[in-house]
């Protein structure tokens, strides 16, 4: 029997709000405590979805062990109170782990073998500073099968720096600026908050409290505070910890469904999932990796750049953005890009951040139905890139 | 309150863990505005729960008063730390304490503080998380509304089961807020049934709770409802308390409950119901004055001190027995053998099958009676499955585990075998001889012998030193205590490995010297035998069995009599009486009821049967009440000191806890020798009294 690809949207989202790695809101929180509050908050907001209707629970981290440990994906859906019978797997593609799991279980969905799944991810960089526990192959260096500063993201960003002589330290700290200022301006605007779960944080000296909103953000950064910083990667570089995104601690989870399924339960259903694309370049460059991952999806698509209306892109350091938008021919500040912002001010906990670029694109589709398409796209350590094509199902042009 | 009086009260608490009151502010959702939110927490994990202290008050009523002097918040929400609320008062001090004006001003701290959280400018909000115990759920009661985790263990007022009344505001506003009936189960009926608790739903159902939360994510809810009430958009609707006949009916049970079950015994429930009665006509004032009176009369009681060493008693002392051997000397136990397939034997195997998750052997001579051994353990396997105790396949592997044997060559792998044949010496050699002649020389012999001597039992056998009395009390489920005896050649190894076993059953082990009926039946036969002489001297035995009501004990010396069963009994009396032919008798007339084949005594409507009661009859000497409980106090007094001076047990406080644990004797006495103390009757008989000071678990 031929089968037939079915449609997939994304139903919702929600994330805790990002905390700062160290001494920050979660240093005394699990991880897997977050993702069961994320869990959780997107079963109450869509109570059309009986709990046992979900196929599959994908949850990505970058390091998973400890409390990111035990496949995640199924642990936090037990501790969430999901039926037991609903499985649950862990993911891991780095900064691209809850985009992966969006694909991957997205494309489970259109292959017909899920109805509904919730992917997400999540990172406690605290708890787990990035290269926790890693034994890299000896290989790696002595075949010079990559340059020694790939495992290094800040170096790979210095690095991207003289690939684009052009990206200037001011042109990265500029867009940093930017960046804080549309985060400042989306949240005064309560573009953001729609999206958050507020989460209860323990301390042992201060008792608890409650994470009620992003705690990276820095409004009022200027471009004379930025001229101030260091360069910890190289001396007299230019990828300072603020034209870069910082450590993070924070999760993320959506709901996707078949479209047929999402009306059968009367669910949302805010974008599609048109295509998706990844592709690796070389991992000292890894934040050119979008570049190609995009490319690769354009041109299967039979699409120009000149078709996406929106794009949701991950910003781990200024310079990889502007590398993307300088090879597209973007303008640095096109309204098309973050247009709420990004990752230098809101945080980015690696393998979480993938389902916020998504959930901001679709409340973005929301807003606006003379869009038809959007990406959301990432750079990924060990050089590669991620891209996801969505329709908005609000899209009104074609009436 | 005055400022000497507290620092009074913190010296009594010099070894207070202080639980802090941390504030933090929260934005709560829906732009609700911002709440102060206090953690209680004692800096310790789950095992050591938060509990208020003189300290600990001030350091909450600080975190109250900050909130009291701002304008800008909108709401104060209290909830504890992982896993526990607060648990009640710290005790500690209270054996400090040594006038009434003190522990006056203990109970008047607690009530100054807890009573701001309900006269707070903005609403207060508990947010009971874990396990709430007295004063903890005082505190909950205080705040103007309570949310409650489905997953809390444990939430009660264990006041009255102690000594104490729920005296921080428990007595007044648990009322007043779900009704005197209801209140009465959380402050009489439960401390008074084996200290009974409530679990999170039940408080909610029960109208305690406003709302009901799951524990993964309790307190962001309960933030996200508190906000929706500060709001405006949930109103908390609480069904009106019937302050008429309901009340007085509620109020008038509890009393005979009280007077059923104590007798007068014990002060504290008394008190608390009166409280509670008063509760409905009393200002907010007068109510926490009451309690404050209360509190400082009970404080000073020595049913209190009584009652918290026996607390301390099934707390502490049983949890590290006196002179266990190290348990490293233990052996492994993979299998156990039970030699018998009777009633006795029948539980003990199950016991052995859920506790320790080892095959259990039964052997019987008779295949039926073995067979019925068998169904016996499987369908007491199938009851808890039916109650949902164990799921199907924990059924299914206890069902596995016990099997039975005609022969007892299927005892040769096994580590641990516990014999529970009749209770004759003859047999009870012949079986052990029997076992091993197909154990290893190292597995442990065991019996569930109540009156014999276990070296004697251990004679013949090539080793000896792996013979362990390990005694069981009727019914084996419910009864905690499990003699554990040392025979004259018992090994420190054989009696570690008893040690550990009786761990795993979580039975309470107490071990006792290898002397006549060990602790329990010596003196329970004893006290008995007091009453039965006075009945055979010519006294009715219904005021006999009542003489000894004002102890408080949870039954009569004739219902225990019927429970035990009359040939039972007679025999451990005779037992005695071979041994300590001077002080115990064996009683005629018990014989003839035995020889009657009468094994009750109490018809079914709990009116001595007619014909027991002519069969127990006897001379014309009749005592009165005060009489037969004055002999039978001296009689108690009087063995105990024998048994100590004998070294039957390292301690009074071993005593105690195995009448506690093994007879179900009551807390307000502390088990006896504190009571015998208090009342004069070891000082008369022994010339010095058990406990120099104040009686000491440890």
């Amino acid at each position: 029997m031929p089968r037939t690809a079915r449609d997939v949207v994304f139903v919702d989202g929600a994330r805790t709000p990002f905390g700062k790695s160290g001494k920050g809101l979660y240093a005394e929180t699990r991880a897997d405590d977050l993702v069961v509050r994320v869990i959780r908050e997107l079963m109450r907001r869509n109570p059309g979805l009986p709990p046992e209707r979900i196929d599959e629970v994908a949850i990505a981290a970058t390091t998973q062990i400890g409390d990111q440990g035990l496949t995640i994906g199924r642990s936090a859906a037990i501790l969430a109170g999901l039926p037991k019978s609903v499985p649950g797997y862990a993911i891991d593609r780095m900064c691209a782990g809850a985009l992966t799991a969006v694909t991957t279980a997205g494309a489970g969905i259109a292959f017909g073998a899920y109805d509904v799944v919730i992917a997400g991810g999540v990172e406690h960089m605290g708890r787990h500073p990035m290269g926790e526990g890693v034994d890299p192959n000896p290989r790696f260096l002595t075949e010079k099968l990559v340059d020694p500063s790939a495992l290094v993201m800040g170096n790979t960003a210095e690095n991207l720096h003289d690939r684009y002589p052009g990206i200037t330290k001011e042109r990265a700290d500029a867009y940093a600026v930017r960046s804080q200022e549309k985060v400042a301006k989306a949240y005064a605007d309560g573009k953001i908050q729609p999206d958050l779960v507020e989460v209860l944080v323990r301390s042992a000296e201060q008792g608890y409290g409650l994470a009620t909103k992003d705690e990276p953000p820095r409004p009022g950064t200027d471009m004379k505070t930025l001229a101030g910083l260091k360069t910890p990667f190289r001396a007299h570089g230019n990828v300072t910890p603020g034209n870069a995104a910082g450590l993070n601690d924070g999760a993320t989870g959506a709901i996707l469904a078949a479209e047929e399924t999402a009306a059968e339960l009367g669910l949302d259903a805010r974008m599609r999932l048109v295509d998706f694309s990844f592709a690796g370049v070389e991992p000292e460059v890894m934040g050119v990796g979008p570049v190609p991952a995009t490319e690769k999806l354009l041109a299967r698509q039979g699409m120009g750049m000149d078709n996406i209306g929106l794009i949701e892109i991950n910003e781990a350091f200024a310079v990889q953005v502007l590398a993307f938008l300088e090879h597209f021919g973007i303008a640095d500040d096109d309204a098309r890009v973050n247009p709420w912002g990004g990752a230098i001010a809101l945080g980015h906990p690696l393998a979480s951040s993938g389902v916020r670029l998504m959930m901001q694109l679709a409340r973005q589709f929301a807003e606006r139905p003379d869009v038809r398409y959007g990406i959301t796209t990432m750079c990924v350590g060990m050089g590669m890139g991620g891209t996801v094509l969505w329709e908005n199902t609000n899209y009104e042009g074609g009436k | 309150m005055s400022n000497s009086a507290i620092d009074q009260a913190r010296e009594l608490f010099r070894d207070e863990v202080v639980t802090k009151a941390l504030s933090r502010d929260v934005e709560l959702p829906y732009g609700a505005g911002t709440a102060v939110l206090i953690t209680l927490d004692n800096g310790h994990d789950h095992t050591r729960p938060n509990t208020f202290g003189p300290a600990g008050l001030l350091d909450l009523d600080a975190a109250i008063e900050a909130a009291r002097a701002r304008t800008d918040i909108v709401a104060v929400a209290v909830t504890g730390k992982p896993f526990i609320f607060a648990v009640g008062a710290d005790l500690s001090g209270v054996d400090a304490i040594q006038n009434r004006e003190q522990a006056l001003a203990i109970g008047k701290l607690g009530h100054d503080v807890f009573r701001k959280l309900g006269e707070l400018h903005v609403p207060t909000f508990a947010l009971v998380n874990g396990a709430a115990m007295g004063g903890g759920v005082e505190v909950a009661l205080h705040c103007t509304y309570r949310t409650v985790s489905s997953g809390v263990p444990a939430f009660s007022l264990p006041e009255a089961f102690l000594g104490l009344v729920p005296g921080w505001g428990g007595t007044y506003l648990l009322p007043n807020l779900i009704g005197a009936e209801k209140a009465l189960k959380l402050i009489i009926d439960n401390p008074l049934a084996q200290n009974k608790v409530i679990k999170g739903t039940q408080v909610f159902e029960m109208g305690i709770a406003d709302a009901i939360f799951e524990p993964a994510d309790f307190v962001e809810e309960s933030l996200r409802w508190a906000a929706k009430v500060v709001k405006g958009d949930i109103t908390v609707e609480r069904p009106e308390v019937d302050k008429g006949e309901a009340w007085d009916n509620a109020v008038n049970m509890a009393r005979f409950t009280v007077e059923g079950k104590l007798h007068g015994a014990a002060p504290a429930p008394a008190r608390a119901v009166e409280l509670v009665a008063e509760a409905r006509n009393r200002t907010r004032d007068e109510g926490f004055a009451a309690e404050d009176e209360a509190l400082a009369d009970l404080i000073m009681s020595p049913e209190l001190k009584a009652g918290l060493y026996a607390f301390d008693l099934v707390q502490k002392r049983a949890k590290r027995p006196a002179g266990a051997p190290d348990k490293s000397l233990a052996r492994k136990v993979t299998k156990v053998g039970v030699v018998g397939a009777g009633l006795m034997a029948g539980q003990l195997a199950l016991l052995f099958a859920r506790r320790l998750d080892v095959p259990v052997v039964m052997t019987d001579l008779d295949q039926e009676r073995l067979d019925k051994g068998v169904a016996y353990v499987h369908g007491e396997v199938d009851k808890l499955l039916k109650k949902g105790r164990v799921n199907q396949d924990k059924a299914n592997r206890l069902k596995g585990l016990v099997t039975g044997s005609l022969t007892k060559d299927a005892f040769s792998d096994a580590d641990f075998v516990i014999e529970a044949v009749f209770e004759k010496m003859e047999v009870k050699q012949q079986v052990f001889a029997e076992v091993e002649a197909v154990v290893s020389p190292e597995a442990i012999l065991a019996t569930n012998t109540s009156s014999l001597s276990i070296t004697e039992m251990a004679s013949g056998l090539k080793h000896p030193e792996r013979v362990v009395g390990f005694h069981f009390f009727n019914p084996v489920a419910v009864l905690p205590l499990l003699e554990i005896i040392r025979g004259e050649k018992t090994d420190d190894a054989a009696l570690a490995t008893a040690f550990t076993v009786a761990k795993k059953l979580k039975k309470t082990a107490v071990l006792c010297k290898d002397a006549p009926a060990f602790v329990v039946n010596r003196l329970l036969t004893l006290f008995m035998g007091e009453v039965l002489a006075s009945v055979s001297e010519g006294t009715e035995p219904e005021t006999a069995d009542r003489a000894v009501a004002p102890l408080g004990l949870p039954m009569s010396p004739l219902m225990l009599l019927q429970l035990v069963g009359p040939a039972v009994a007679l025999h451990v009396s005779e037992t005695l009486h071979e041994a300590f032919p001077e002080r115990f008798a064996v009683s005629a007339e018990l014989g003839e009821v035995v020889k009657a084949g009468k094994n009750a005594i109490f018809a079914p409507d709990f009116t001595i049967d007619p014909e027991v009661k002519e069969l127990l009859k006897g001379g014309d000497k009749p005592s009165t009440e005060p009489e037969i409980l004055d002999r039978a106090l001296r009689a108690l007094a009087r063995e105990i000191r024998i048994m100590l001076d004998e070294g039957v047990v390292a301690e009074a406080a071993d005593i105690d806890l195995c009448l506690i644990t093994g007879a179900g004797w009551p807390f307000h006495t502390g088990g006896i020798t504190p009571y015998l103390d208090k009342v004069g009757v070891s000082e008369a008989v022994n010339g010095k009294p058990f406990h120099e000071d104040a009686p000491k678990a440890l």
